[in-house]
C-alpha cells in the first residue's frame, strides 16, 4: 500500500503545526521522519491516523483520495500506529489486549480466546516476535509490551505501521532486536514510518528519510549519502557540534569515595552489591549499564535517598553514609534526577518555584520562615537566561515548557549554586539535539571548574562524549573501567561488558 | 554595556506576570456564580416535584435571601454560621494543598471544642485577657493533637489518612459521649449529657449588641478572618508553606529536592486540626456556651465540601464558607416563613457541590458565558 500526503497543512487557531506537507510512503520501505521536539512529527501523524483531519491538502492512499472522519477509518484503510506510551492494560493477557475493540466473538457474544490466541501466534510467527499470547503484559518487559503493540496493530491488518519514538523505552539489545522485527515487517511489504530525533537509529534502519523543522519538511535524502552532521543540521537548522569540547584532563584529589556500598531494593534483593567508586575534582566519571542494573539504586544512596545497607560514602574528607538529602545538597552535591516530569520537577509549579526547589530555605532566599519571592523570581529569570531556558517569563508553569526546556530548569537550579560534585542520571534523554549540545557543554564546563561529575546514561554515545574514565555496571557491580579519553576505545568491549561478558 | 542592558532588559520581561487567564477567571467565579443558578432551579423542581405550589416556592427563595443577607439580623447569623465553616474548611484545605485528604475535621472539631469547654468552665476567676485566649489555644492544640495521631500513623506505618481519620472521628464521638457524663465535667443537678457552662470570661463576646442586642455575631468572625490571612501567609509566603505545596503537587519531586515528606504530613495534620479544634472552641465559647453530644453538628464534614468550593485557596474558602453560611441561615428563615423543610437545604448545598465539581457540565448548559473552548478544534 503506497500512502501520499500531498499539501497538507494543520493550524491551531493562529498555530500552524504543519504547513504544506508533502510525503510519500512506499510499501517494503522504511521512511524515517526526523525533527526535534515540536517539529510536527506527531501532528502529522495523528493527521494520517485520522484523529485530526487537516485544514488543507489530502491523503491518497494508492493513488485515490480519502477522507478520514476518525481513527476508525484510518485503521479500516489500513493504517496502524504504534505509540511511544503504550495503551495496554497490564493485567489482561497479551491476546485479551490484542483483540482489545475487536474481539472475535461466538454465539450469544461469547468471547472466543482460541481464535485471538491463535492468530496471535501466527502473527508472531510470520515477524519472529515470540510472544507468549498467555503472558500477562504487566510481566513483561517494555521490549516485549511494545512488540504486544505491534501485533495490535497486524491484528487489525494494517499495512501502513507508524513507529513513534519506538525506542525511546528500549535498551540497546532491544533496539537491535527491535530493528529486526521492522525490516521483516519491511520485507513482508508493509509500509513504515519511523519517527525519531535519534541520528544514528535512522541511518541504520531507514531506507528514505524526509526532516521536518517547525512544522514543514526542510530536506529529504538517502541516508546512505547523509552523514549525522547533515541531518542535525537540517534538523536544527544550524551545524550542530557532536564532540564536547573540554579541557585537558587534569585530575584533581579524590572528591566521592564509594566503598563496599551495598543498597537492597524493597523487596530485600541486592541492587547496588559492594560496589567501590572514586570520583576525583575535575573529572567526569560516566556509568554505562543496561538499565535496571543498579544505576537507579545507586545514585538515591549517593544523593541520600536510598538507605544505605553497608558500606561508607565519603565526600571531601567527610563520611556522608547517613547524611539526609539536605545535608548532602548543602555539602555541595547536585544532582539531575532521571525522571524530570516526577522526581526532577513539579509540573504544576512555575519555572521559578521549581528554580528554587531545593534551594529555597537558602539564605539567599530566605528570611527566617519566609521565603522572599523578590529574590527568588529575580534570581530564576537571571538563571533563565544564563542557561537558555525559553519562555516569556518565569511565572509559566513548567509542565507547559518542552523537554529540553524542562531539563534546562533542572539543570540551571542545580549548577546555579556552588557545587563540588554534579551526580547527572539520564541528563539528556528525550530531548532535542539543541538542548543535548548545550547540556553537554555545561556539564564540561563543570568538570574544567573543578567539580566531579558523574554520569549515568543508558545513551552510551553520551557516555563516551563526556566521560574521563568509563566504568560499566553490570548486576549492582562495576564490572570494567576504561579510559575515556582513549581515542581508540572499543566500543564493542563497552557493549559486551554491559551485557555482563567477562574480559 | 549596551549588551548588558538588553540582558536587564530581558530579565525584566521574565518577570512579568501574564494577564489573568480567562480559563482560570471562568473556572473560578462564572462556574461557581452559574453552579448555584442551576442549583436554585433545580431546587424549584424539586419542590415542584413535592407538591409545593409555585407561590410558596417563590415566597421560600424570598425567605433564603431575606434570611441570609436581607437584614442586619439576617446578616449577622450568616457570618456567625460561616465562621466555623471557614475555620475548618482552611485546615481541609490545608491538607489538600500538602496532598492530604483530611476526613477527621468533625472529630478534631470535637475535640478541640471538648478541651475548650473544659478550658472554659474550670477557671473560675480568671480575667478574660487571660481566660479567652487559654481556652481557644486548648482547642487549638487538643484538635492539633488529635489530628497528629493520624499524621503520625500516616507518616510512620503509611496507614491512609482517610481510613485514619474516619476511625478518629467515630472515636472522638464517643469520647464526648463518655466526658459528658464524668462528675467533674457534667452540668450539677442534670441527668443527660451536657457539660457545665463556660464562663463569661471564657466566652467570645459579641461583637455588634451596640447596634443591636440581638445580634449574635461574636468575635469568633475576627478569629476566622485571621486565619484566613495567617493560612494565606504560610500557604504562600513561608518555607513551610513552600514545602506543604511541594509535597502536595509533587511528592516525589519534594522528597529529591530534601524535604522530609514525613514531618510534614505530621505537621500539616497538627495544622490542620488545630483549625478545627478552633472552630469547636468557637461553636462553644461563642455560639453554645456548653457542649452536649453531637455539638460538632456536622460542620467537620460541611468544611470539607467548604474547601473543595473555595478551590483549597483561603480566600475561596472564605468565600465558599459565607456562602455556605449564608445558606444555612437563609434556610432556617425558609423554614419559619414559608414552611419548606430545611433539608431541602442540604439539596441544595448537594447541587452545588456536584455542578461546581462538573465544569464541564455548566459549560454544556450555558454555552454562551463562556469564550469558545481553546482546546483542539474540529474543522
Amino acid at each position: 500500500m503506497d500512502v501520499e500526503l500531498r499539501g497538507i497543512t494543520k493550524r491551531f487557531g493562529p498555530f500552524t503545526a504543519n504547513r504544506n506537507v508533502n510525503l510519500t510512503i512506499r510499501a517494503g520501505e522504511v521512511l524515517g521522519l526526523l525533527g526535534e521536539n515540536g517539529a510536527g512529527k506527531s501532528t502529522l501523524m495523528t493527521v494520517l491516523c485520522g484523529l485530526y483531519s487537516p485544514s488543507e491538502g489530502e491523503i491518497l492512499i494508492d493513488g485515490k483520495p480519502v477522507r478520514f472522519a476518525g481513527p476508525g477509518d484510518a485503521i479500516a484503510a489500513g493504517i496502524g500506529m504504534v505509540h511511544q506510551h503504550f495503551m495496554l492494560i497490564p493485567v489482561f493477557t497479551v491476546a485479551e489486549n490484542v483483540i482489545l475493540g475487536v474481539e472475535p466473538t461466538g454465539r450469544l457474544d461469547r468471547l472466543d480466546l482460541v481464535t485471538a490466541r491463535a492468530q496471535v501466534r501466527a502473527i508472531n510467527e510470520t515477524y519472529g516476535l515470540e510472544v507468549d499470547p498467555d503472558a500477562l503484559v504487566g510481566d513483561l518487559p517494555v521490549g516485549l509490551q511494545q512488540r504486544v503493540e505491534i501485533i495490535k496493530v497486524l491484528f487489525r491488518s494494517a499495512e501502513l505501521v507508524i513507529f513513534d519514538e519506538p525506542t525511546a523505552v528500549l535498551t540497546p539489545q532491544e533496539v537491535e532486536d527491535f530493528f529486526k522485527i521492522v525490516r521483516s515487517l519491511r520485507d513482508d511489504g508493509k509500509a513504515i514510518v519511523f519517527i525519531t530525533h535519534k541520528l544514528n537509529e535512522i541511518i541504520e534502519i531507514a531506507d528514505r528519510i524526509s526532516v521536518l523543522r517547525a512544522g514543514e519538511i526542510v530536506g529529504e535524502g538517502d541516508p546512505k549519502a547523509l552523514s549525522e552532521a547533515d541531518l542535525a543540521e537540517m534538523m536544527v537548522g544550524r551545524p550542530v557540534s557532536f564532540t564536547v569540547d573540554k579541557a585537558p584532563f587534569a585530575p584533581g584529589e579524590v572528591l566521592l569515595e564509594v566503598d563496599d556500598l551495598t543498597v537492597l531494593r524493597d523487596d530485600d534483593s541486592l541492587a547496588v552489591d559492594g560496589l567501590d567508586l572514586q570520583v576525583h575534582r575535575g573529572e567526569i566519571v560516566g556509568i554505562a549499564g543496561v538499565q535496571g542494573n543498579g544505576q537507579t539504586a545507586l545514585v538515591e544512596a549517593l544523593t541520600g535517598l536510598a538507605r544505605i545497607a553497608g558500606g561508607t560514602l565519603r565526600f571531601a574528607g567527610g563520611d556522608i553514609t547517613r547524611a539526609s538529602t539536605r545535608e548532602r545538597h548543602r555539602l555541595g552535591i547536585a544532582h539531575i534526577p532521571e525522571d524530570r516530569q516526577r522526581t526532577g520537577l513539579i509540573p504544576a509549579f512555575t519555572i521559578a518555584e521549581n528554580m528554587v526547589l531545593d534551594t529555597y530555605y537558602d539564605e539567599r532566599f530566605s528570611a527566617g520562615p519566609v521565603i522572599r519571592w523578590e529574590a527568588v523570581n529575580r534570581a530564576a529569570a537571571r538563571a533563565s537566561i544564563d542557561f537558555d531556558v525559553r519562555t516569556d517569563s518565569v511565572f509559566n508553569a513548567v509542565g507547559n515548557l518542552s523537554g529540553g526546556n524542562q531539563q534546562k530548569v533542572i539543570i540551571a537550579r542545580e549548577m546555579s549554586r556552588d557545587t563540588q560534585l554534579l551526580i547527572a542520571a539520564q541528563p539528556t534523554r528525550g530531548i532535542d539535539v539543541g538542548s543535548i549540545e548545550y547540556i553537554h557543554r555545561r556539564i564540561a564546563e563543570a568538570r574544567d571548574e573543578g567539580d566531579g561529575v558523574l554520569i549515568v546514561s543508558s545513551e552510551l554515545d553520551e557516555i563516551l562524549a563526556l566521560s574521563d574514565r568509563i566504568v560499566v555496571m553490570f548486576r549492582g557491580r562495576i564490572v570494567a573501567e576504561f579510559d575515556g579519553n582513549d581515542p581508540h576505545i572499543s566500543k564493542k568491549a563497552i557493549g559486551l561488558a554491559m551485557a555482563g561478558a567477562t574480559a | 554595556m549596551s549588551e548588558q542592558e538588553t540582558e536587564a532588559g530581558l530579565a525584566e520581561s521574565l518577570l512579568r506576570r501574564a494577564a489573568p487567564d480567562r480559563a482560570e477567571f471562568e473556572d473560578l467565579v462564572i462556574v461557581p456564580i452559574f453552579a448555584v443558578v442551576v442549583a436554585l432551579v433545580l431546587g424549584a423542581l424539586t419542590m415542584l416535584a413535592t407538591n409545593v405550589d409555585l407561590p410558596t416556592i417563590g415566597k421560600s427563595y424570598l425567605a433564603l435571601v431575606q434570611g441570609s443577607v436581607g437584614s442586619l439580623n439576617a446578616l449577622s447569623e450568616t457570618l456567625t454560621a460561616a465562621a466555623p465553616l471557614t475555620l475548618a474548611g482552611l485546615g481541609i484545605a490545608l491538607g489538600f494543598r500538602a496532598g492530604l485528604f483530611n476526613i477527621g475535621a468533625e472529630g478534631q472539631l470535637l475535640v478541640g471544642g471538648m478541651a475548650a469547654v473544659i478550658t472554659g468552665f474550670s477557671f473560675p476567676g480568671l480575667p478574660m485577657a487571660i481566660h479567652l485566649p487559654l481556652a481557644l489555644l486548648a482547642g487549638a492544640v487538643a484538635g492539633g493533637l488529635y489530628a497528629g495521631i493520624a499524621g503520625w500513623l500516616r507518616a510512620a506505618t503509611g496507614a491512609h489518612e482517610v481510613i485514619l481519620t474516619i476511625m478518629l472521628n467515630l472515636i472522638a464521638f464517643r469520647l464526648v459521649d463518655y466526658m459528658l457524663r464524668l462528675p467533674w465535667v457534667q452540668r450539677e443537678g442534670r441527668a443527660d449529657p451536657i457539660s457545665r457552662s463556660v464562663l463569661t470570661s471564657a466566652e467570645l463576646p459579641r461583637i455588634f449588641t451596640w447596634l443591636d442586642p440581638n445580634l449574635r455575631l461574636h468575635l469568633g468572625i475576627v478569629l476566622t478572618l485571621a486565619a484566613v490571612l495567617l493560612v494565606h501567609w504560610v500557604l504562600f509566603r513561608t518555607k513551610l508553606g513552600f514545602e506543604f505545596r511541594a509535597s502536595g503537587a509533587g511528592p516525589d519531586a519534594a522528597r529529591y529536592a530534601g524535604m522530609r515528606a514525613g514531618l510534614l504530613i505530621v505537621i500539616v495534620m497538627a495544622f490542620a486540626g488545630a483549625l478545627a479544634g478552633l472552630a469547636g472552641a468557637n461553636q462553644v465559647l461563642g455560639v453554645l456556651g456548653r457542649a452536649t453530644p453531637g455539638f460538632s453538628s456536622g460542620i467537620g464534614f460541611d468544611a470539607i465540601a467548604v474547601a473543595l468550593l473555595g478551590r483549597s485557596h483561603p480566600w475561596g474558602v472564605l468565600a465558599a464558607g459565607l456562602l455556605f453560611g449564608a445558606l444555612e441561615a437563609g434556610g432556617r428563615q425558609m423554614q419559619v416563613s414559608a414552611g419548606v423543610s430545611l433539608d431541602l437545604i442540604g439539596i441544595i448545598q448537594a447541587l452545588i457541590i456536584a455542578f461546581i465539581a462538573a465544569p464541564l457540565l455548566v459549560r454544556a448548559i450555558f454555552p454562551w458565558g463562556f469564550r469558545r473552548a481553546a482546546k483542539a478544534p474540529k474543522e
